[in-house]
């Protein structure tokens, strides 16, 4: 009997499993050496030891292969937006991007398309925020309400941000629409307008005269031709195309 | 007569008196500090052939948002 409690309290050896290594191949280029052309580097992770996203590989391979690789990351579960990039030719976050668990298959990373890289995968989004500065984001009111506290909204009218507040600004939608690529001086993209128009239909928001007038000329809004690449890549499952196409009617009957 | 310049290599130069144009700007004491860096970083890539564009382009922006950040006018010396 004695012997049975024994040779129940032994552990037992862990069944081997073989690794299931996958290649990605990811994007590299450094501004140390400028002169050297952007190269693809192959990297093999074993599917077995490694998270079901694509940020897990990511933060695995910077771990213990090559720390030099670069990436913005932060919250990990969708919420911040760091890490957008190009993951097999889809702009998505990475953190909300499953690994496909086909090993035999290679998986393409790249920075977000059409803008300027600071270091492998990061874009320079500085241009960006400007232009999300210019639409001035925030509620504009000349008068303060009479408790002092808050400024009131009736339930129908909060519904109306719905689908619109829920943006992080990952600049996925901008960065896969053709015709911001061509045109990101004056072309505001679709994110940007997604909040314009969020302030737009703001019930509280007073100054919907001067934001409408401002995007009343041919290349700030009017640039943007229906591709709806945006609504189609948004990693958050929101809809940009449909809030341009709301602010177009609105320029419409002005 | 000097050889035509392209339109790259204005940029270049232009970028160049831009920066020297500011450091004349900052206090008379520390101007040397900032004409030396501007010499130093500009020697650099003395190397550069002039048909590398994407590295000269990147260079330029480079340059240009350094610039940028070296002509505030509280920004007073450099070492």
């Amino acid at each position: 009997m004695f012997n049975a409690i024994i040779k129940r309290g032994l552990a037992t050896e862990a069944k081997a499993v073989a690794p299931r290594l996958k290649t990605f191949k990811i994007y590299r280029w450094s501004p140390d050496r400028p002169a050297e052309k952007p190269r693809l580097q192959e990297y093999q992770v074993d599917l077995n030891q490694c998270g079901p996203m694509v940020l897990d590989a990511l933060i695995k391979i910077k771990n213990e292969q090559d720390a030099t690789l670069t990436f913005r990351r932060s919250c990990r579960e969708g919420i911040c937006g760091s890490c957008a990039m190009n993951i097999g030719g889809r702009n998505t976050l990475a953190c909300l991007c499953r690994i496909d668990q086909n090993e035999n298959k290679q998986t393409k990373i790249y920075p977000l398309p059409h803008m300027y890289i600071v270091r492998d995968l990061v874009p320079d989004l500085t241009h960006f925020y400007k232009q999300y500065k210019s639409i001035q984001p925030y509620l504009q009111r000349s008068e303060v309400p009479a408790d002092g506290k808050e400024n009131l909204q009736s339930i129908a009218d909060r519904k109306k941000l719905d689908g619109l507040y829920e943006c992080i600004l990952c600049a996925c939608c901008s960065t896969s629409c053709p015709s911001y690529w061509w045109n990101q001086e004056q072309y505001l993209g679709p994110a940007v307008l997604m909040q314009a128009y969020r302030w737009l239909v703001d019930s509280r928001d007073e100054a919907a005269g001067i934001r409408k007038q401002m995007l009343q000329n041919s290349m700030s809004l009017y640039r943007c031709h229906t591709i709806m690449n945006c609504t189609r890549t948004c990693p958050k499952g929101l809809n940009p195309g449909r809030a341009i196409a709301e602010i177009k009617k609105a320029l419409a009957v002005d | 007569m000097a050889k035509r310049l392209s339109g790259l290599q204005k940029e270049v130069i232009h970028l160049y008196r831009q920066c020297v144009r500011t450091a004349h700007k900052k206090p008379i004491e520390n101007r040397p500090h900032f004409i030396t860096y501007i010499r130093t970083e500009f020697g650099k890539f003395k190397g550069l052939s002039r048909k590398d564009f994407s590295t000269i382009e990147h260079l330029l922006r480079v340059g240009n948002r350094r610039l940028e950040m070296y002509a505030t006018p509280e920004l007073k010396d450099i070492h």
